[in-house]
């Protein structure tokens, strides 16, 4: 077998911004709410507790979002999902749930740099004034679904992997170096 | 002639001279111009034809009103056709041409249509060219469409970039101008976060031109501080050469940045769209000066008065010698005393009211300059360019009283409040009799989500003209004179762009057009690029006279976005090129694209249509694949496909209502073909689900379905039968999965090695997991081609690598991929429906002979009780079958099955319609499955299906499977 | 363009981010009903000049179908909320009847 290849096997660009295509990264939707061992099964994956809603818990290499009322978002490295979805079904068996893997489903990119907002301002209807710490927002890119936040320095923005490419074009043609807004 | 004053001109810089060139002549300017004043100050009057008539046209106005002045801007793939010169910043080596005239400027053969102007009225169009009717296409449509319309349309691709962003405020203020600043700076003082924006490119607006002070200081003093205020806030953003052009609801505002039109091609994008959010949106937009109507309005050399002074005072540019002033308000005295301080000679002031007494015209009088009151022009004289005025009386009929000699007509009929930003969103309108133009009416605003005002307009914009606080009166002056006859009211110019006259306003009416929207149609009045902004309200006084009502009741046409024209680049923003629309591409996409595959969209997917050879055809290309899939191997990238996974306690209850099939009792590790149906009872999925575990099943979508199955599932789940526990997860694009198809497909599962793929350990319609080649798979033994078949996950990031390792041990199998229409050439063969091919939205289950796939016992399903409809249970409804030529010939696509007699209409009466047809390349005939009333019952019965050409093909009834009727071939 | 506040993420969305779902609070008429019920179900709607029920997904945001109240003529909007009930909560009829007092629910004596 080889190695995962993500969408644009980590393809780049820099602008006034700097694009990176991440990953692959482990990825687990968990749908489950209000259930009594939820706090323990996503502090097993990620090390993290539950996040607020449209908030994201980051934890070094793992994270948990909150998509949904009933929908999480946990990230890990690539390798650990098997064992991931081991432990979820261990910490949640006999309650209704559903977790299922989604790491090759996803694309990842880094926008990096003093504008990285720049580069989303002009590609999401977010207001990126208000966007606060720790918050994890879904909304679009142009025409497709993202969620981005804020992570060291920068915004870590999902798609779906088909987009990937598309959503490449999108930042580097909002990145070029003289459209700084 | 016009020409560049010595001195003064308060926004050019004189040490920065630029070149350019209009119609190849060379000309000169500075920074800070626009191009209409380089132009003036080259004494170029005369800079465009008029779209009807082809009148000599000259610049009128200095903002974006303006409607005549519009140039080809640029060249090549940097062309702009219709670019306002007035707005239009100067550059060093802009080059620009005139428009609508053939052969030249000067020289316009098209000319004659004014001495023809008496046999083009208002609606000539609906008039002239009804007979005969071949007439029109090949006479009148050529010949109108050759010397109508403006600018030429580029050729080339815009050479520019373009982009968009989102913004948000609690105060949007649209004008830069005192009001807008004072409004701007108020809202900022109290914390709120705050976007100004300005069309020019300085603030101000029109204060230093108009007055020498605000709140007590010098203009320009007062300006340069506030302006230093506003920029030292973090909550306050000023955009200049920004235009808000646009209100929508809640708050929404489109804005066009002109980023880079002054600097072209220094790489920066030339616009940039703002999309505004705004709590709330003051308009500061100011006020346009409104043209008079008299005979010879449209020569050029009449300008408004406050464009005069423009050009004299912001860019040193004198009009000519001597310009005669013509007004019905105290306004346009301001030119005349601008003209003098500059130097220049103003024969005279001819006011329409009786008396003029106030500070203006008093100061004018002391400046020495004749004030004539109750006067008016008869007629301006002069070709392509003013040389004198015909004074009369304004109460009269035009008897010339006195000739002027003059250069230019500097002309005021008041003010209109730029109220469009209000009315966008439906702002209504007062009618103010003082300064007689519409306001807005603070009773009636436009609202926002919360009930709120919108919109305020503030300063000019709300009515208020002098910023001193008294209101100017400003009486009504529509016609001048007053009784002019009809050879001096068609040659008074309302509409200039359009070329629309008074006396086509009046015909109108004549003609029983009382609505002013009606009117608007008939004689295009306002519906050119400038959309009526120096002509509407002059216009609809004018129709308002003539049908003896106020202007009130006649009322105004409707205000609607774009305020000014926007370039579709500015529209569509990055969406261009490679990111028109999003693309979505599988993981073994470039491993196609390597294999020359030619795609076709399949929704946003891509996907191979065929793989062609070199030398090959399309149609040879997929005769192959389907040959060598039905001999050999052939592999398919089915990634597209939609999995949703439906989980819980619940999940057999819901599929069960989702389907109209069982799938409750399919057993784990089984698959089961399904349908699905909306509860109008029409068909609009389906697919193979698959039970995972005891509360697992993942369903399989169409291609095109996944999204919209995934949605309509939640749908249910969250708005209907909230209480049932039941999750879902779209994972399409988690997975690649590759159909691996044909009598050699075990063998390469076994060369791939890791699974036993026997018919013992996975017969038809199971799935296992397992790992092949060590890839981690899941399997599912289905087929949708009729041969041995297998589907094969894999997580989508092995995709391609898993993609190469079947091609690769498929070599000495006689592998081959293969493409869609390879695919649906197969299913057809085996009489497999397609969705979208044997449905449209109106066809049910039983219509296509799917009543196995339908359950009698349960009680309920989505659709079910649809299906019940009388209508659709009727036995008269048209059913698939198979057709068959008589010659073996292929059934064009959309053919109908044509039955006795004629409709209403005179067409063939129908009995039926082909849904799938094509070339069968495993029986060297044509094959088609098609809707046929009564189908099944008519098995050897021969019918026709019409043709392209015009005859019918005939063709016999027969079932839809063609190939390997009893499923031997899947069943190894 | 409309915003209305996803009751679910507290996100403001813009319409943009949302699908429409058309008039709220129908009540399904499966296998069983009579024609007229059906026929109320699948096809009559209230399209009324005034205020509105409505169903919107926050498509680009969390996923979920709320419902929204807000007058189709002015286009203000009296409250969102979620989609798991069978008419309009009491907090939600009480903000509509504030900004117009003549508002009459009409759900209670039609049946």
């Amino acid at each position: 077998m080889s190695d995962p290849v993500s969408a644009l096997n980590g393809a780049s660009f820099q602008g006034f911004a700097t694009i990176r295509e991440i990953g692959p990264l482990g990825m687990i939707t968990l749908r489950a709410r209000g259930l009594k061992s939820l706090d323990k099964a996503i502090k097993a994956v990620t090390g993290t507790k539950v996040p607020a809603p449209r908030r994201i818990e980051i934890r070094g290499d793992h994270a948990c979002g909150w998509m949904s009322p009933d929908e999480y978002l946990l990230m890990l490295p690539y390798a650990e999902v098997g064992e991931a979805m081991a432990k979820l079904a261990k910490a949640l068996a006999g309650e209704h749930h559903l977790a299922v893997d989604v790491s090759d489903a996803r694309a990842v990119f880094r926008i990096e740099g003093d504008k990285a907002d720049q580069v989303l301002r002009k590609l999401m209807p977010v207001d990126f004034d208000r966007l606060e710490p720790g918050e994890l927002r879904r909304s679009r890119a142009a025409q497709v679904a993202a969620a981005i936040w804020q992570q060291d320095q920068g915004f870590t923005l999902v798609c779906f992997r088909s987009v990937a490419s598309y959503v490449m074009g999108l930042l580097t043609h909002s990145a070029q170096p003289g459209s700084e807004l | 002639m016009s020409t560049r004053l010595a001195r003064g001109g308060r926004l050019i810089d004189r040490t920065a001279p630029v070149e350019f060139t209009f119609n190849g002549k060379r000309f000169r300017g500075f920074r800070g111009d626009t191009l209409a004043a380089g132009l003036l100050a080259n004494d170029q009057m005369l800079v465009g034809r008029s779209f009807k008539y082809h009148r000599p046209r000259g610049i009128v106005a200095s903002g974006p009103e303006e409607p005549n002045a519009l140039v080809n801007l640029g060249t090549g793939a940097r062309l702009e056709p219709n670019q306002r010169t007035t707005t239009t910043e100067l550059f060093d080596g802009l080059e620009c041409t005139s428009q609508n005239h053939w052969p030249s400027l000067d020289f316009d053969v098209g000319v004659v249509n004014n001495y023809a102007a008496r046999f083009l009225p208002a609606g000539f169009y609906y008039k002239t060219f009804i007979h005969p009717r071949p007439f029109w296409k090949h006479v009148f449509e050529p010949v109108i469409r050759r010397s109508a319309g403006l600018g030429k349309a580029p050729t080339q691709p815009d050479a520019d970039r373009y982009e968009q962003a989102y913004v948000f405020c609690d105060l949007l203020v649209v004008g830069a101008g005192v009001a807008g600043l004072k409004a701007a700076k108020a809202a900022a003082d109290k914390g709120q976060r705050v976007i100004l924006l300005e069309q020019a490119p300085v603030i101000g607006g029109r204060a230093p031109v108009d007055q020498t002070e605000v709140d007590g200081q010098p203009v320009e003093a007062w300006l340069s501080a506030m302006e230093a205020d506003l920029l030292a806030r973090d909550n306050v953003t000023l955009r200049t050469r920004t235009c808000g052009f646009g209100v929508y609801d809640h708050g929404y505002v489109l804005a066009d940045e002109r980023v880079a039109d002054h600097t072209p091609g220094d790489g920066r994008p030339k616009h940039r769209l703002w999309r505004i959010r705004a709590g709330r949106i003051i308009a500061a937009t100011g006020a346009i000066e409104r043209p008079l109507s008299f005979a010879g309005n449209d020569i050029p050399g009449v300008m408004l008065a406050s464009a005069v002074r423009d050009y004299v005072v912001n860019y040193a540019v004198s009009p000519g010698d001597r310009t005669v002033v013509v007004t019905n308000n105290d306004s346009a005295y301001q030119t005349a005393l601008a003209l003098k301080a500059a130097g220049l000679d103003v024969p005279a002031i001819l006011d329409a009211r009786e008396t003029a007494d106030g500070a203006l015209p008093q100061a004018a009088r002391a400046a020495g300059i004749r004030v004539l009151t109750g006067k008016a022009i008869a007629k301006v004289k002069g070709g392509k360019r003013v040389t004198g005025v015909a004074v009369c009386a304004q109460a009269g009929e035009g008897t010339v009283q006195e000739e002027i000699a003059c250069e230019a007509v500097a002309m005021s009929g008041g003010w209109s409040p730029v109220v469009h930003l209000w009315s966008h969103c439906g702002g209504k309108l007062l009618w103010d009799e003082t300064i007689s133009a519409f306001v807005p009416d603070p009773k009636r605003p436009p609202l926002n989500h919360d009930g709120s005002a919108m919109v305020e307009c503030v300063g000019a914009a709300a009515g208020d003209l002098d910023l001193s606080g008294k209101p100017a009166a400003i009486p009504p002056v529509w016609v001048m004179p007053q009784g002019a006859p009809v050879q001096l009211r068609n040659k008074m110019w309302l509409d200039y762009q359009n070329d629309v006259k008074v006396s086509d306003v009046q015909l109108a009416s004549r003609e029983g057009y009382v609505s002013v929207e009606h009117t608007k149609r008939y004689t295009t009045l306002g519906m050119a690029t400038d959309q009526g902004k120096l002509s509407n309200i002059n216009g609809l006084a004018v129709l308002a006279e003539s049908l003896g009502e106020e202007i009130p009741q006649v009322g105004t046409t409707t205000f609607r976005p774009p305020y000014t024209p926007v370039t579709i680049g500015a529209l569509a923003g990055e969406a261009r090129g490679e990111i028109f629309q999003p693309l979505r591409r599988t993981p073994m996409h470039a491993a196609h694209e390597k294999a020359g595959a030619y795609f076709e969209p399949v929704g946003l997917w891509r996907r191979p249509y065929c793989f062609p050879r070199a030398g090959e055809t399309h149609e040879q290309a997929v005769h192959r694949e389907v040959l060598n899939t039905r001999t050999n191997l052939g592999l398919l990238d089915a990634s597209t496909l939609g999995k949703i996974i439906v989980k819980g306690p619940d999940a057999g209850k819901f599929l069960d209502m989702l389907y109209t099939g069982v799938m409750s009792t399919l057993p784990v590790g089984k698959c089961r073909y399904g349908l699905m149906c909306n509860e109008q009872g029409f068909l609009i999925d389906d697919g193979v689900v698959a039970r995972i575990d005891e509360d697992t099943w993942l369903c399989h979508t169409t291609s095109g379905g996944a999204d919209r199955i995934h949605a309509w599932m939640e749908d249910w789940l969250q708005c209907e039968w909230w209480d049932w526990q039941v999750y879902t997860a779209n994972v399409t694009e988690q997975y690649a999965q590759v159909a691996v198809v044909g009598p050699n497909a075990r063998k390469l599962l076994q060369v791939l090695g890791g699974m036993d793929v026997s018919k013992e350990a996975l017969p038809f319609m199971q799935w296992a997991d397992g790992k092949l080649a060590g890839f981690p798979v899941r399997v599912y033994r289905i087929s949708f081609s009729g041969e041995l078949s297998y589907e094969i996950a894999v997580p989508a990031s092995h995709g391609a690598a898993f993609w190469e390792a079947c091609m690769e041990a498929g070599k000495a199998l006689g592998a081959m991929p293969y493409g869609t229409e390879c695919l649906h050439i197969m299913r057809a063969e085996k009489g497999f429906i397609m969705i979208g091919d044997e449905t449209d939205g109106t066809v049910i289950p039983q219509d296509l002979g799917l009543d196995w796939a339908i359950s009698k016992k349960k009680a309920d399903y989505l659709g079910k009780r649809g299906q019940e409809r009388t209508y659709l249970a009727s036995p008269d409804r048209w059913k698939l079958v198979g057709f068959e030529t008589l010659d073996g010939s292929v059934i064009p696509d959309g053919s109908y099955i044509v039955a006795e007699g004629v409709n209403a209409n005179g067409q063939r009466n129908t009995q039926g319609r082909v849904t799938s047809t094509y070339y069968s390349p495993t029986l060297k005939r044509g094959i088609a499955m098609g809707l046929l009333k009564h189908g099944p019952q008519r098995m050897g019965e021969v019918v026709e299906f019409n043709t392209v050409a015009g005859g019918t093909v005939k063709a016999r009834v027969r079932d839809t499977v063609f190939y390997d009727k009893d499923g031997e071939k899947q069943n190894v | 363009m409309l915003i209305l506040e996803c009751p679910y993420c507290g996100v403001k969305a813009e319409e943009t981010e949302l699908s429409p779902g058309y008039e709220a609070h129908l009540k399904r008429f499966g296998p069983g009903s009579t024609p007229e019920e059906f026929e109320a179900y699948m096809f009559a709607r209230k399209n009324p000049k005034g205020v509105h029920f409505e169903r919107w997904r926050h498509t680009y945001g969390c996923g979920k179908w709320f419902l929204a109240a807000r007058c189709t003529a002015t286009l203000e909007v009296f409250g969102t909320y979620p989609a798991q009930v069978s008419e309009p909560p009491a907090d939600i009829i009480a903000k509509i009847q504030a900004r117009r007092p003549d508002w009459r629910p009409d759900w209670k004596d039609t049946k």
